[in-house]
């Protein structure tokens, strides 16, 4: 009992782990961005295939290139946002079109990111094993990496979040979500500040890519379910919430490891119940204002 | 005397329409059989976006609900095909449809924007899981076979199709439903004080809309002769119909047609050629479409025409 009990805590907050670093990514690029960033999933596919080929092609250690791949895609994600989603929030009238008109622009990106994954990578299920040997922990034995990969999103996460509470940085980026119109005229450079926020959404997709990649089995087709779960994730938290995110991925992941401890192909159901239910009842989430 | 240019104006557009429509119901006397096939794929795009288009357009609300419409309409044609006659089946499939429609359309009342995209994706992923789990535990199956019907009747059935969905969006246009629609899509407050009941009339429509994706999903099933969930709640579905839409313009009746045709036949011509990355090109032409046409093709046709009378009042 106790060690079914120890697995299913391990599971959920390895699984919600990732959730929280691909939702607060996410949750950033809506809730600043004004960005539904569709094509989320796709930056977490292209961390993970990075990293897998980083490892297989040159031995690099995984850990090593999550450093590499995330500044690498803060840098895409940052000029895409430059080149396509400043120019569409200058030719939309309004706010809720250049929303519809991002959405759009996302679904674009997620065929393009996607086909080009393809075609460099194949249509093939890859893994890697990294850290997969066993390591005895309060009396019953886990692989390494299933216990490092919750740490590290742990990590990152806490990470994000004090930058964003305690930077300068951050601070602008937090009053551009408030007012952007104000913020800028306060000085905030906002066309910077907002593409920045779709590089850093960018940025933790690409390192919950890595984890993932340690951890999982990995395919250029596996994007949309992430985004998905981001979602599902953000909405639970509270659309433009960060820490709501950051808790509300912990949450779903304890939740789809009870329940898939019971049927292992419920916990995706389980996943969209609770969104809808929460769409219906609370759309503004747990932290949600 | 200017009555005569008038009444030819509206005269031309239906008379083009009659001839295309005979065209297209004369077609397998004469025509091969791989056009039927062509054009059976075409009018279920531009039957899937002039749907899309009844509801989604004027309101501006982002159904991604699509695939759920059109997997429960081939579901329907898996489970009832043996048992009753075709159109009845169609008709079952598309009313079924039209019933999860309302449900969720009730349920969604009080959402908005984001969240309405965000629950009609879930209501599709969900629909789809279930059924896939449904299937794997329960009846112990992955997919269905389906009844095969020769191409000749399927065309016929998603010719009907076509034809009802453009009299409805047609006649929805121009009736009082669809300039509350419009009002609602320009400020759904301000409408609901003018005396439009709001949620009466985006129930109906959503469900209205809906018969004819869960139609052609039924239809449709017969051709592909085999399913499973995730074929038939592929999200390409719910994704298409919008990208059509939006590509061909929401503000003329003819736009998601035009768009319709366009992606059916790009997608025909590319998918033989790069059967795998066909998706690529729909994501520059997306892209590009957003950055430089944001009104659709309909408002590049529609920049072309007053060109003209532009230059006129500027060299007066």
């Amino acid at each position: 009992m106790y060690v079914k009990l120890l697995n299913i805590i391990i599971d959920g907050l390895l699984t919600g782990g990732i959730y929280s670093v691909i939702a607060m990514g996410f949750g950033l690029q809506y809730g600043v961005a004004r960005v539904l960033n569709v094509s989320h999933g796709e930056f977490i596919m292209i961390g993970a295939f990075a990293t897998w080929s980083l490892y297989t092609l040159f031995g690099v250690n995984p850990l090593v290139s999550l450093v590499i791949c995330g500044p690498v895609l803060l840098i895409i994600g940052f000029f895409i946002h430059r080149t396509l989603f400043t120019r569409i929030r200058n030719s939309s009238e309004s706010l809720a079109v250049v929303e519809g008109n991002s959405l759009l622009a996302s679904f674009g990106l997620l065929f393009i990111i996607q086909n080009i994954a393809l075609l460099i990578w194949g249509p093939f299920v890859r893994g890697l094993s990294f850290l997969s040997y066993p390591v005895h922990f309060a009396g019953t034995t886990f692989g390494a990496n299933r216990l490092m990969t919750p740490a590290f999103a742990v990590g990152i996460s806490v990470a994000f979040y004090l930058f964003l509470a305690n930077t300068r940085i951050g601070k602008a980026i937090r009053s551009a979500a408030q007012e952007p119109a104000i913020a800028g005229l306060m000085g905030v450079n906002i066309n910077q500040v907002l593409a920045l926020c779709f590089g850093l959404g960018a940025l933790m997709a690409s390192f919950a890519g890595s984890l993932l990649s340690i951890t999982y089995t990995i395919s250029p087709t596996m994007g949309l379910e992430y985004t998905a779960i981001s979602f599902i994730v953000v909405v639970l938290g509270g659309l433009g919430s960060i820490p709501g995110s950051f808790i509300g991925g912990f949450i779903l992941g304890l939740i789809g490891s009870i329940v898939s401890y019971f049927e292992p192909g419920l916990s995706l159901i389980a996943y969209y119940v609770i969104f809808m239910l929460l769409l219906m009842v609370r759309p503004k989430g747990i932290l949600g204002k | 005397m200017n009555i005569a240019p008038v009444t030819s104006k509206r005269l031309f557009p239906l008379g083009l329409l009659f001839l295309v429509l005979i065209l297209l119901s004369t077609l397998p006397i004469y025509g091969p059989k791989y056009a039927v096939i062509l054009l059976t794929d075409i009018l279920l795009y531009v039957i899937l976006a002039l749907s899309w288009a009844i509801f989604s357009g004027p309101t501006g609300y982002i159904s991604l609900a699509s695939a759920a419409f059109f997997g429960a309409g081939m579901y329907t044609s898996a489970f009832l095909g043996k048992a009753l006659p075709l159109f009845v089946v169609v008709g079952i499939g598309g009313l079924i449809s039209s019933c999860l429609a309302f449900m969720a359309g009730t349920l969604t009342l009080r959402l908005r924007g984001m969240y309405f995209i965000m629950f009609t994706f879930g209501l599709s992923q969900l629909i789809k899981h279930l059924i896939l789990w449904w299937e794997a535990h329960v009846s112990g199956t992955i997919g269905r076979f389906v009844i095969i019907i020769d191409v000749i009747t399927v065309y016929y059935v998603i010719l009907v199709l076509f034809v009802m969905a453009l009299l409805i969006a047609y006649l929805i246009r121009r009736s009082r439903l669809g300039l509350a629609l419009q009002s609602i899509g320009e400020n759904e407050d301000a409408a609901a004080h003018r005396g439009v009941n709001v949620t009466v009339v985006k129930v109906i429509t959503f469900a209205l809309s809906a018969f004819f994706i869960g139609a052609a999903g039924a239809i449709m099933a017969t051709r592909w002769t085999y399913i499973d969930p995730s074929i038939s709640f592929n999200p390409l579905y719910s994704f298409m119909p919008v990208l059509m839409a939006i590509f061909g313009g929401l503000g003329q009746l003819y736009g998601p047609i035009i768009g319709g045709v366009i992606f059916a036949y790009l997608e025909e011509v590319l998918i033989t050629r790069f059967a795998y990355y066909y998706m690529l090109f729909f994501g520059i032409i997306l892209v590009i479409v957003i950055l430089y046409l944001p009104n659709g093709f309909v408002g590049l046709i529609q920049k072309w025409r007053k060109r003209p009378l532009e230059g006129q009042h500027a060299s007066t």
